[in-house]
């Protein structure tokens, strides 16, 4: 029940931050778009920049967690898939999909 | 005199269905008032659960027109327009024993599985503390708990809560309300294990905050803020690694 109580204060933690993060990420695209940058411009500031390579990592870790666990609550309910075998599924899927994003992330520091 | 057509279901654990009865429809009648007519006057083999007609006891929650009620306190003409049918079922998310009698173990058993229960923190074995304790009126918690306390576990909640349908080891509204009043007990000594017993998928964490339970609660009671209190308690608890 503590893993449980756990993965459910991990969503609303991550929430919290998406909401900050998902609203940067929103205005940075808009402001990249309407300003005209191209992607070289984009790639230029993003070289190199541990700012941006910590948001987007943490945003991906946000948004891979966030999203598994939220998957594992609608399963549960609708599917009636419940069981420790599928959370260590559920958070296995969360941190592969993460994993992605970082990459992503990790490309445009060191690209 | 107007007719009322009332449909109830009757059956046991292995299937039921509707049969039709007719009364007179009164000007003042409850929904309790009609049961109790066909029950005396057509169908004598009719179950169901009634104690006090008044709202006082919560024996008497049925499904009526597709909501779960006090039919004691529910008039007719306040859920059927005139002309319209009366449905009666029994309590939903509970098993039946027969017609619209339903079988309140699981539910209390879930009030048991909370720790609903008062545990003395200065006479662990059940001997008289003492000293009375000083819990003064005014103080947060008091309040906290007040606002829970006048539940008489009727079952409205339980039966009108969707994550109950979806998990029906979900402890549901009226035992977490019920152990919200005890986590604000300044006298109960059972904190750290009653908190561990509502967390998680079977307890506060799987609300939804829907709010039917404090929508149809009879008593007006709010389960959904005890929920939230519970969720914020343990939220901190966790963040803080503190162990209740």
């Amino acid at each position: 029940m503590r893993g449980q109580l756990h993965l459910w204060v991990a969503q609303r933690l991550t929430a919290a931050f998406l909401a900050v993060a998902v609203a940067v990420h929103l205005v940075t695209i808009i402001i990249a778009v309407r300003g005209g940058l191209s992607a070289a411009d984009i790639l230029a500031r993003t070289r190199g920049s541990e700012a941006w390579l910590l948001f987007y990592a943490g945003f991906a870790l946000a948004a891979g967690l966030h999203a598994a666990i939220g998957l594992r609550a609608i399963a549960a309910e609708w599917l009636g898939w419940r069981g420790r075998g599928l959370d260590l599924l559920w958070l296995g899927l969360g941190l592969a999909t993460a994993l992605f994003g970082i990459r992503a992330a990790w490309g445009l520091y060191h690209a | 005199m107007d007719r009322l057509t009332v449909r109830i279901w009757r059956g046991d654990a292995a299937g039921g269905a509707f049969a039709a009865y007719e009364v007179a429809a009164r000007e003042n009648q409850t929904v309790l008032d009609v049961v109790s007519e066909i029950q005396r006057e057509q169908e004598p083999a009719l179950a169901y659960r009634f104690a006090c007609r008044v709202g006082m006891c919560g024996s008497c929650a049925m499904e009526v027109n597709g909501r779960a009620r006090w039919t004691c306190r529910t008039h007719v003409r306040r859920v059927a327009r005139p002309g319209e049918a009366l449905t009666l079922r029994p309590l939903p998310h509970l098993p039946v024993i027969r017609d619209l009698a339903t079988d309140m173990a699981p539910f209390f058993d879930k009030w048991a599985r909370a720790m609903g229960s008062f545990q003395p923190k200065d006479a662990p074995d059940g001997a008289v503390p003492e000293d009375f304790a000083v819990v003064p009126p005014g103080s947060k918690a008091r309040r906290e708990a007040d606002a829970g306390i006048e539940c008489i576990g009727c079952g409205v909640c339980h039966a009108s809560c969707d994550v109950v349908a979806w998990n029906p080891d979900y402890l549901g509204p009226a035992a977490l309300n019920r152990a919200w009043t005890l986590v604000n007990d300044v006298r109960d000594g059972a904190q750290a294990a009653r908190l561990a017993a509502v967390s998680g998928d079977a307890g506060c964490h799987s609300c939804h905050s829907t709010q039917s339970c404090t929508e149809r609660c009879p008593k007006g009671l709010d389960p959904s803020s005890a929920i939230a209190g519970l969720k914020r308690r343990l939220f901190w608890d966790a963040l803080l690694g503190r162990r209740g």
